[in-house]
């Protein structure tokens, strides 16, 4: 017998892994009404009232129902609702049901499901705080009807009622609402067009919901938030690919169809392909926000927050940060352009790099030299250029800056510490708002000026506040915008954020599916999905 | 050597006690808050007091140390802050990922990395030997996500044999979860066959110049024989060795493999929690890594006494 080669040996068994590698197989079946998306994060906590975090506010929007909801006008539609009025004296609201509605689990959605529900949302959200501050009583009137009665007249109740972002008044069964509201519920029976498929909820790999088929749509075509809520696939799961190219690489491939949020660098590449389609579906966007912190000097001076409002300038940020022109616009309306509120009443000047008169206010102001401790965030893409154009403003209209680099959780964590900049606090942050939550001055949060009760930052001014409650308590739009433009102008004379512009996420989706809500949430009832 | 196995299991606890003590000091003096991430954007610092009391955060350090290693006695790894499940629980979930992950990396690393090694030594100097030793080099020069890229825009978007992304559990079809399994392990392997077919040759060509193998040869053995039953028998030592540290670093350290194919892993997982401060989680799960890495070690000790009888404990 002739010796054996051990070369030949040695590389048989090479040729044996490497045939196990070439063991592939076809890809993975694919159910046709099974849309798969990747949201802008992980769905790690799925109580919407507990948090304010924005992927638990899209859960929110799949599994349950809201009374009121916005449409694409940004009008308050009857949602869960079938009808209601207001009593002559404006102090009473009767509101009916629709026929039909049901839980998850089959039962009937009852009026006391829903009072039980305002007020768990009213105890935890800021908005639903302003607006209970007008209630007297939630009566029970019958198992569809109930009344909301008012101590005074406001417009904030089908605002609030009918809010599209965080934290959204959504509808529970009674024994999940009476949760404490600072406790996280453990039961997710909802009324929503959707079910959460608590058993296939992985964090970290996906959460699935399935067709609700008993759920009863709005005869309305779908408009914004409002209007019936279709469900045309049978399962959609959000896939957690925290790897923004891997998840570009996917869509691509055809694993996923849709990507809430990809980054504005990767939109060229998903252009280009025939398959891909970039998809606008929220035109309302988002603004950037510095916020600085009203207790630490210097910017407990007025005249040294307001330099800020004419040293900084929209475009640097919007530029460093998005880039391309057609997902940014400049304005200086601090309710966003666009919407019923804007105006730029108050802003002539301002947001436009004047750097002399910003010195005059520093000089006018005693700035005395102290380093303002910026917090930069490094982590988030959307982000983490603001924070250096923010200190090159800066230093030109005569701040010393000391920039501190740090993760967006480190951030969070600061931003809550009232100790001095050079003991672990902080001067100054940036951060992004959904427009959706800016809307108004009531529910525009950085302009709570409740001192120790106002969000970090505190900032303290009596009339703000009472500009926000006249707000609350007007019932006419006229009365209303005239209002928001008296807020925007004392708002340039106590500054407790300087906004930096809008900018606009598109998502990207593959071309067989379609019918995808312009809304300021992403949302997938209407959405259909045709072969692969 | 039951002794010995004793006496060094006995000796991993004051390691694991180092280690928890470490770590959750570590999470401690890092910035960051859990209770700030759970509440959120629009929270006031009221809300996030009192979830950071509702998490137990307001106690001092040392009470909360106590109270986790007596948890950890009892077997309660405690609750995730942000999940609302047991930690073991979230564990469980992820380690299958992460061990598929290691040990078909491992498999495929040795079953080339071995041979390939083998091969360079026994034509030393040769244009193989080279060829062996220029993809050692490159191997660990080039990161693991750029191989990652490059096999996903070949073999997934080019190509379209493979999937971009994702983990298929073994239960759910043997076929599924390979596939999905390939390229990860591919791009991990590129590394661990580098290091372990560098450590081959060397250690064989080490052993080819020994007189008992001058031996073998005279006696008329086939060089299939010498190399396989002498050569590679008395190289092994360093080679076990090497493979060992590798599943201990490979299921530490598939972080970015696991991020870049989107499998729901260890590493994940770890990657998950620490950034958003959930101590309970980055603590057990450092701590599970940590006495893998222990025992592994024991293991590869052990193994020396079959490979190489001169060695007793």
């Amino acid at each position: 017998m002739p010796p054996r080669n051990p070369l030949r040996s040695l590389s048989l068994l090479t040729l044996f892994s490497g045939a196990a590698l070439a063991l592939t197989a076809a890809p993975p079946a694919v159910a046709q009404t099974t849309l798969r998306a990747v949201m802008h994060s992980d769905l790690k906590i799925v109580d919407p009232i507990w948090t304010t975090a924005y992927i638990v506010r899209n859960h929110g929007y799949m599994v349950y129902d809201t009374l009121f909801a916005t449409d694409a006008s940004g009008q308050i539609k009857p949602q869960m609702v079938d009808n209601y009025d207001l009593s002559p004296d404006k102090l009473t609201y009767t509101m009916t049901l629709r026929d039909g509605l049901l839980w998850h689990d089959g039962k009937p959605v009852t009026a006391e499901d829903c009072v039980a529900s305002i007020k768990r949302w009213g105890a935890k959200d800021a908005t639903g705080q302003k607006m209970m501050s007008f209630v007297k009583d939630l009566q029970v009137v019958d198992a569809k009807t109930f009344r909301i009665v008012l101590n005074a007249p406001t417009g904030l109740v089908l605002t609030a009622l009918g809010k599209p972002s965080s934290a959204v008044p959504f509808m529970m069964p009674k024994r999940v609402a009476e949760t404490n509201p600072n406790e996280q519920i453990s039961d997710f029976t909802g009324s929503g067009p959707f079910v959460f498929k608590r058993d296939e909820w992985k964090p970290g790999d996906k959460a699935v919901y399935v067709k609700f088929d008993k759920y009863k749509p709005r005869a309305e075509p779908a408009s914004g938030l409002a209007g019936g809520k279709v469900v045309k696939v049978d399962r959609v799961e959000w896939k957690a690919i925290a790897d923004q190219q891997t998840a570009v690489n996917a869509l691509l491939a055809g694993e996923i169809d849709y990507i809430e949020a990809p980054k504005h660098d990767l939109l060229p590449v998903m252009r280009k392909d025939a398959n891909i389609k970039l998809v606008d579906w929220n035109p309302l966007g988002n603004q950037y926000a510095f916020r600085y912190n009203t207790t630490a000097k210097p910017f407990d001076n007025v005249k040294i927050r307001e330099a800020l409002l004419y040293a900084f300038n929209q475009e640097d940020f919007l530029q460093a940060v998005i880039g391309d022109k057609q997902y940014y616009k400049e304005c200086k309306a601090l309710f966003v352009c666009g919407t019923p509120l804007a105006s730029t009443k108050g802003m002539d000047g301002r947001l436009e790099s004047n750097f002399k008169r910003a010195q005059a206010l520093l000089k006018e102001g005693g700035y005395d030299g102290t380093p303002i401790v910026l917090m930069h965030s490094t982590d988030l893409d959307v982000l983490t250029n603001l924070a250096p154009v923010a200190k090159s403003l800066m230093e030109r209209a005569g701040f010393k800056v000391d920039m501190q680099s740090m993760d967006w959780q480190s951030v969070v964590a600061r931003r809550a510490k009232k100790d001095p900049p050079t003991q672990g606090g902080w001067h100054a942050f940036l951060t992004s708002w959904v427009s959706a939550d800016i809307l108004n001055p009531v529910s525009t949060a950085f302009l709570n000026s409740s001192c120790d009760k106002a969000l970090f930052g505190w900032p303290c001014d009596t009339e703000l506040e009472k500009l926000r409650d006249d707000f609350a308590r007007a019932t006419d739009p006229a009365q209303q915008k005239a209002i928001a433009e008296a807020v925007q102008v004392r708002f340039t004379q106590y500054p407790t954020h300087v906004h930096l512009g809008q900018w606009y996420q598109p998502g990207a989706s593959r071309k067989n599916v379609d019918g995808y809500v312009t809304a300021p949430v992403p949302v997938f009832w209407n959405v259909t999905k045709t072969g692969r | 050597m039951l002794a010995y196995l004793g006496k060094r299991l006995v000796a991993t606890i004051p390691v694991m006690a180092v280690v928890a003590i470490f770590v959750f000091s570590m999470l401690r003096l890092t910035p960051g808050d859990p209770a700030s991430i759970i509440a959120g954007a629009a929270a006031t610092s009221q809300e996030i007091v009192e979830i950071r009391a509702r998490l137990g955060l307001d106690r001092p350090i040392i009470a909360q140390f106590f109270v986790w290693i007596g948890n950890m006695f009892s077997g309660d790894f405690g609750e995730s802050f942000f999940f609302k499940k047991q930690v073991a629980e979230l564990i469980a979930d992820r380690i299958e990922p992460t061990l598929a992950l290691a040990l078909t990396t491992m498999l495929l690393s040795i079953a080339i990395a071995v041979p390939m090694g083998v091969v360079a030594a026994y034509r030393q100097g040769t244009w193989i030997d080279r060829l062996v030793m220029g993809f050692s080099v490159l191997g660990f020069s080039v990161p693991v996500f750029v191989i990652g890229y490059i096999l996903i825009f070949v073999f997934a978007i080019e190509l379209n044999w493979l999937p971009v992304q994702g983990y298929q559990p073994l239960a759910e079809g043997f076929w599924g979860f390979l596939e999905r399994l390939i390229l990860p392990s591919l791009t991990l392997s590129v590394i661990y066959v580098a290091l372990i077919a560098r450590i081959t040759r060397t250690s064989v060509l080490e052993v080819l110049g020994e007189d008992y193998i001058r031996t073998a040869r005279a006696k008329g053995l086939t060089n299939y024989a010498v190399l396989m039953r002498h050569a590679l028998r008395n190289a092994a030592v360093p080679i076990v060795t090497v493979i060992g540290l590798g599943i201990a670093l490979l299921i530490g350290g598939v972080v970015v493999t696991e991020s870049v194919f989107s499998i729901p892993g260890l590493g994940r997982l770890t990657v998950d929690a620490v950034l958003a401060r959930d101590y309970p989680t980055v603590q057990a799960v450092i701590l599970l890594f940590s006495a893998v890495y222990v025992l592994l070690n024991l293991a590869v000790d052990i193994l020396y006494t079959f490979l190489d009888p001169r060695i007793r404990y």
